[in-house]
């Protein structure tokens, strides 16, 4: 037990080094990050003291190794556009990110699961292909034109939801149900496969002859087995969702750290972009980490894997 | 009703692509054609929508059913080509695990770990907005991200034969390694990479829809779906088809791929593929 959680620790600290190096890199793409700095009108003396002000002149194995120094130190640079640390506006702008995050799994997860378990417990009715039927859809459905969509429907012409913005809680509703569409259909699928496989399952039988109520047997013994594949693949979802928001930020002008993220990377601030792609990754990490954690306590099967 | 769900996602996907190829010959219009006395003319079932333009047209007076007709070209190349190239990525890495096990296992699964964690989007745009906005660019990047699927799955189907008679069966004819993955393992996990073949080039027009969208995918005056979106927006609460008519296209095209790689899924017998 010990063995796998001291080797699954160092497998997410080995990838996090990895990733460390991968967002570096990735700024560094265009060959000369002082000339796209400095943009199309810049004459050769204006990159020269670019390059020279943001330490750019120096050879690239020092720059990653100063910048990984301050990164695990908790200094990410300083953002070329607001000229702050970078640190402190993620920080800033993380709680919306988190928020409309958690509103989209809490959505997803409160859709997935009853209609999951319904799909299961009438297998091959139809209500059970019209439930399939419907996550095709979901998986279909373009999250940038849903969003357009809901703003057109429930924003101007129902009036029910502002368009826009956080300034009161029902800010997030919108957003939230756009990127919970993105999670439902494999959160069903995954609900229904699960349920499937333990009602079939010898202690369904054994609960059924003991007499309980369906209802019982359902929620308290099929759904306890089947709920921890979902719950590890929902930690994963919401790392997902929490990448994927910067589409949604941009068109609700959300200002969380995907429209930062966003706004970073049509302006050229660059270690604002490779500070948001590494704790991006990091929160990644450390979801799954914790899920296959959570997976080993709960099923001892699983720890020789 | 299966094979129903199945026949429709084929003939979606084969119109669409029939489509593609011969958009230069039905399109009405040139779709580049700017008219700006004929702006935001509106679809043909509306009021004051006129046959000349089937789909009413944009801000810049171009004509829309021709801009969708040949937004299916930038669907379908993006589709295919990432495809290819996700899938070259993938699936090499998948057989290279899949059949070596052991340390090579270990550093593939390392790989795929290292990947997933990436945030994908975030990744694309930077990338976009680094090299520079073009349809290569958009399919070089999205095909070296979206191949993970590829790799778990070849990796899975891989292990699974690896130790059947027929493989053992050329291992002792002599046959080399290259010839026993190439000929042996890959044509007996082939159906399984056909699904995941058609649910990666689903997610690969999506993406490039959504990088359009926010300005970083095919540039304009390109009619990508995703761009004509994008374009659309500020238009959108006076003059909706904007934004529904190439959405709508969107729409059906990624279900007709999903439809078709579902039923592909339960003809070819590929069980069940990991869902995301």
């Amino acid at each position: 037990m010990l063995r796998f959680l001291v080797r699954r620790a160092v497998l997410a600290l080995l990838v996090c080094l990895t990733v460390l190096v991968i967002s570096f890199a990735l700024t560094r793409l265009s060959g000369d990050l002082a000339i796209s700095i400095a943009g199309p009108n810049a004459t050769a003396q204006d990159i020269e003291i670019i390059r020279k002000n943001y330490g750019l002149d120096r050879p690239l194995p020092l720059q990653f190794v100063d910048w990984a120094m301050h990164a695990a130190e908790g200094d990410l640079g300083r953002s070329y556009l607001y000229h702050a640390p970078v640190a402190g506006l993620i920080r800033e702008r993380m709680p919306i990110t988190l928020t409309l995050g958690l509103s989209g799994l809490v959505i997803a997860l409160a859709v997935s699961i009853p209609l999951g378990i319904v799909a299961a417990m009438r297998e091959g009715s139809v209500l059970d292909k019209a439930i399939g039927l419907l996550a095709l859809l979901g998986q279909a459905m373009p999250g940038f034109w849903l969003a357009l969509v809901l703003i057109i429907w429930l924003g101007l012409k129902l009036q029910l939801l502002p368009i826009s913005g956080v300034d009161t809680w029902d800010g997030y509703i919108m957003p939230g149900i756009v990127l919970a569409f993105s999670a439902i259909p494999a959160l069903m699928r995954l609900t229904r496969a699960g349920m499937i496989d333990a009602l079939s399952s010898d202690y369904i039988r054994t609960a059924r002859a003991k007499g309980l109520s369906s209802a019982k047997i359902v929620l308290k013994h099929a759904l306890r087995n089947a709920a921890m594949p979902v719950v590890s693949v929902a930690a994963v979802q919401l790392g997902f969702m929490l990448g994927g928001s910067i589409v949604i930020e941009a068109i609700f002008a959300l200002h969380g750290v995907g429209y930062l993220a966003w706004e970073s990377i049509s302006k050229n601030d660059f270690p604002v972009v490779q500070a948001v792609v590494l704790i991006l990754a990091v929160i990644y990490i450390g979801l799954t980490l914790i899920a296959d954690m959570m997976n080993a306590v709960l099923d001892p099967r699983l720890r020789t894997a | 009703m299966r094979h129903f769900a199945t026949g429709l996602g084929l003939f979606i996907v084969f119109a669409v692509l029939l489509v593609a190829i011969i958009a230069p010959y039905i399109a009405p219009h040139d779709p580049f054609a700017q008219d700006l006395n004929q702006r935001l003319v509106p679809p043909e079932w509306m009021d004051g929508g006129s046959a000349v333009h089937p789909f009413g047209t944009d801000q810049l007076g171009r004509d829309y059913l021709s801009r969708l007709l040949y937004g299916s070209r930038i669907s379908m190349t993006i589709g295919i080509f990432t495809v290819i190239t996700s899938g070259l990525i993938g699936i090499t890495l998948g057989l290279l695990g899949g059949y070596f096990g052991g340390r090579v296992d270990d550093m593939v699964m390392f790989i795929i770990t290292c990947r997933l964690s990436i945030p994908l989007i975030l990744v694309a745009l930077t990338v976009v907005a680094l090299v520079g906005s073009s349809l290569t660019v958009v399919i070089l990047t999205l095909g070296l991200l979206l191949w993970e699927r590829f790799a778990v799955v070849s990796r899975t189907a891989t292990m699974q034969v690896r130790n059947l008679d027929y493989i053992a069966a050329a291992r002792a004819a002599g046959a080399s390694r290259l010839h026993i993955v190439l000929r042996e393992v890959l044509p007996n996990i082939l159906t399984h990479l056909v699904v995941v073949a058609t649910l990666e080039m689903a997610l690969a027009i999506l993406l490039e829809a959504a990088l359009s969208f926010l300005g970083l995918g095919v540039p304009p005056p390109l009619p990508s779906w995703g761009l004509m979106i994008a374009e659309g927006k500020d238009y959108m609460f006076f003059s909706p088809w904007v934004i529904m008519v190439p959405g709508v296209a969107l729409f059906v095209l990624v279900l007709g791929i999903n439809l078709l790689g579902d039923g592909l899924r339960d003809l070819l017998g590929a069980g069940h593929a990991q869902w995301r």
